[in-house]
This record gives structure tokens, sequence and C-alpha cells, in this order.
């Protein structure tokens, strides 16, 4: 299947990135590691007439952790975070999610950002990202701008980015020590979206709950917060009925539709039932003080 | 954005392309479109790569890129600029077959024959990092391909099998 015909500009610079997204914005697409975007064009759901490829532009593929904010630049690879030995303890949660991202060969070459950007609510990066409470930084015209997760997933496939702009990188906070969070995530097979999936982050505070964050995958338009299953949790001693209670709400937050991946109502109680794996888990490595 | 409002002389241009296939160096020039899948079969004649879902499913279309094994269905020519490519046809050397495909004889690691070319690509990849992979190991390095015939175990045999050849090469 061949896309429709579109032009190809391979900036080596991201004021040019920049300069030709002001210029042709609304009528391109930037690309990273393509593998959202390609299969799409190929479907022609997409046609933009101009493609921005970012592979060329040096000093996007960081990851490392700087000041108390873990980096990641707009080409890390989902194989770099799969292999990288930060993304443990603290970071947990994301290196639990990486290698759950598609398959092997596609993780090769897609990135977390352009996850990010593509904003599929079955996409993995957006639940993680918001159990971390990371944000992006985007860089247009004007300059730089951060925008929290919550902020930049706005709806299916929609994001707060104008069309000047492009994910530079990804910030996730340090949540200090005593932290740690996990991914789970059910699937038919490998490479296939997920049934449901709950990404979790915590961080314990004199034995209770500090600050918690939990989020769902594949059960609404977008990826989700469970706001209240949160609120139950932080500050509270991390009992089992603490857990439980988290996880009832949690599965509230769920907006599942019944397809061909099973009813709404399995869904609903996969979150229940990962929602509290994930919290167990969690807790266990935060509490044995894993960095 | 219509599709035909992408007809342009700018998304019809040609753009270079200057790749090493299999030790060789390859000059040519592509339109943007233009997937690497269909510039290696079409543009270089070597169809040892195989097109199975065109979706990014299937694996079959699998060629080492920089000695990163990609889905080529899912990747532009023009974006290997520079790179470096071995296909399946680039294994044998010197009419000596690679251990990945000696095994994959030996073990029966394939019927059909279509997922092939991808499973032993991905093979010699993962040998190169790993070179002696648990048949778990194996069974994650071939989990972004299909294989209709086989049932897998033979695979993760000549995998394994082939791990063995290159340590005796060796």
């Amino acid at each position: 299947m061949y896309p429709a015909r579109f032009e190809y500009i391979a900036p080596s610079t991201l004021e040019e990135v920049i300069a030709t997204l002001a210029d042709r914005g609304d009528e391109a697409k930037v690309m990273a590691g393509g593998q959202s975007l390609i299969p799409l064009m190929k479907l022609r759901f997409a046609a933009p007439s101009v493609v921005v490829d970012l592979n060329g532009v040096p000093g996007l593929d960081t990851l490392e952790e700087e000041d108390g904010v873990l980096r990641i630049g707009a080409l890390v690879r989902h194989k770099t975070c799969e292999k990288s030995p930060l993304l443990r303890g603290r970071y947990r949660a994301l290196g639990d999610a990486a290698p759950q991202i598609s398959d092997p060969l596609v993780r090769n070459r897609g990135t977390v950002c352009g996850s990010l950007a593509h904003a599929d609510p079955q996409g993995d990066w957006g639940a993680v990202m918001l159990a971390a409470r990371a944000s992006v930084v985007a860089r247009g015209p004007d300059g730089e701008r951060t925008i929290p997760i919550d902020e930049l997933l706005q709806g299916p496939f929609t994001t707060a980015l104008s069309h000047d702009e492009v994910i530079t990188e990804t910030r996730v906070p340090d949540p200090g020590l005593r932290s740690s969070g996990t991914y789970l995530k059910l699937e038919r097979k490998v490479g296939d979206y997920a049934t449901a999936a709950v990404a979790v982050q915590v961080t314990l505070s004199n034995g209770n709950v500090g600050e918690v964050g939990i989020a769902l995958t594949g059960v609404g338009p977008i990826n989700i917060r469970a706001t209240a299953a949160e609120n139950s949790l932080r500050g509270a001693e991390p009992t089992e009925e603490a857990i439980k209670d988290a996880a009832g709400l949690s599965a509230e937050a769920a907006e599942p539709l019944t397809d061909i991946r099973g009813t709404a109502e399995y869904k609903r109680n996969v979150i229940r039932v990962f929602t509290e794996r994930g919290l167990r888990t969690a807790l266990a490595a935060a509490a044995a003080g894993e960095e | 954005m219509t599709e035909l409002a992408t007809h342009t002389e700018a998304a019809a241009a040609l753009h270079p392309l200057e790749v090493t296939v299999n030790g060789q160096k390859r000059d040519a020039a592509v339109e943007a479109r233009v997937l690497l899948v269909h510039f290696i079969r079409e543009d270089l004649g070597l169809t040892g790569t195989h097109i199975g879902c065109d979706t990014t499913s299937c694996g079959a279309c699998t060629v080492l890129v920089d000695g990163v094994p990609m889905k080529t269905c899912t990747m532009f020519a023009v974006q290997a600029n520079g790179t470096e490519i071995t296909t399946v046809e680039g294994l044998e050397q010197g009419g000596q077959l690679h251990p990945i495909q000696q095994a994959f004889s030996d073990e029966h690691g394939l019927q059909c024959g279509f997922c092939t070319p991808g499973m032993m690509l991905t093979s010699v990849a993962l040998l190169a990092e790993n070179p002696s992979p648990t048949s778990e190991d194996v069974r994650w390095a071939i989990s972004g391909q299909i294989c209709r015939c086989t049932g897998y175990q033979n695979i993760v045999k000549a995998v394994q099998r082939a791990a063995e050849l290159m340590k005796e090469g060796q």
C-alpha cells in the first residue's frame, strides 16, 4: 500500500523543523519513529502534504536524569527505554511499560514522544506518563512551553500541541526515595492494543502513601486518570483494604466499551484487578526502598 | 487536506538515496512515499524480502538496517539513506550458508518459507546480542513476526541450533 504523495523534508536542526512547521504546519505532520504515522498514511486515514522527519536532528536521543528530572528526548526509541538501567526503581513504571509496547521490531523504531504526540486512546505511554505526572516540552516559533500530560492529551488523537509546535522531550519528575510503580497490560497477543491496562506510581512517606498516580489505557476515548482512586490513597495507610477501595474506584473511573477484545464489564473488572495488583507491587517495591 | 492537494511537484520529487545493501553500494533516486520494502523488492530486485500483511503486524518484510531488525513496510526508503542494509540474500557468503540458514534447514524451521527471511534476520540480530539465547529469549525476539506453518517450535529450535553452530564455527 502506498501512501498519498507528500513532500518529504528532513531538517538537520530543530530551528529548521520549527521554521518548516511555522510555514507549512497546518498541512504537515512531524515524524519520529513513524510506527503509527506510516500505517495511517498507508491506509490513507492520514494524507499530510508535508512530512517533517525528525530523525536527522542531532541531540534528540537523550535519555538521562538531570537535576531531579528524567528527560526522554523526541528520538528515544521504546527499545532504548526497555534496556535502560535508569528506568528501574523509582522509574520502574516506565521500565515495566517499555517491553509491553507493540512488538520488538516496532520498538526498535517507535518513540515515546511520538507515541504521546499521536495521542492514541489505546497508547500505553499516555497512562504511564499520567501516573508519573510527566510533562512534555513543546518548541514552537515563540519558544518553549511545558505541557503537563493531563493537558496534552485532549481526546482521541487530539493534543494541545499547536500545528507549529514539536515535542522535543518528555520530562518525568523524580518521585523521590521510597517510590516505585508498574504497568500491567492485558493484550490478546504481542503487538495488539491493550484490552485494558493500568499504570501505577506510588511514593511512601513515613510508612503512609504520599503521592500516588493511577491511570488507565484502553478503557475510554483517551487515557484516563483515576482521580478518585488516587485521592482515596493519598495520605492513607497502605492496607489491603485501602488498596481494594482504590481499585474499586479505579474501575469506576474506566469508561470501557464492549468490543472484539471483551465486554465492558470484563474490562472494568480487569482494571480493578490490575489496579490492585499494581498497587501491591508498587507499594512493596517502594517499601523495599528501591531507588 | 485532500489527497489530490498533495499531488504537487514537490511531493513527486525524487530524493537521492545512497545505501549499502549486502555490502554493495547502491545509488538510487526515490519518491518520498516509496516504502523501503518496495525499494528493496522492486528497485533492487531482492525479492527474498517479503510483503505479508503490509500493516506492521507480520514481520515478513524484516531486514537489518544498521544491524537492527526493522519492518520495512513501515519505513520510507528515503529514510534509509546512508544506512547499511542486510537482506536474506546477504546471509550466504561464498556459496556457504549462514549458520542461521543451515540451522533452519537442519531443524525444519520452515515449511512454506514466507516468514523465514524475516525470522532469520531477526535471529541474526538476536544472536549478535545474545549468543546463547534461551527458548524464552528467542520467543520474545520473534514475537513481532508471524509464522502460520510451524507453530514456532522448530523456529525456536533452529535459532538455538544456529547459536551452537556459530560457537562451533569460532
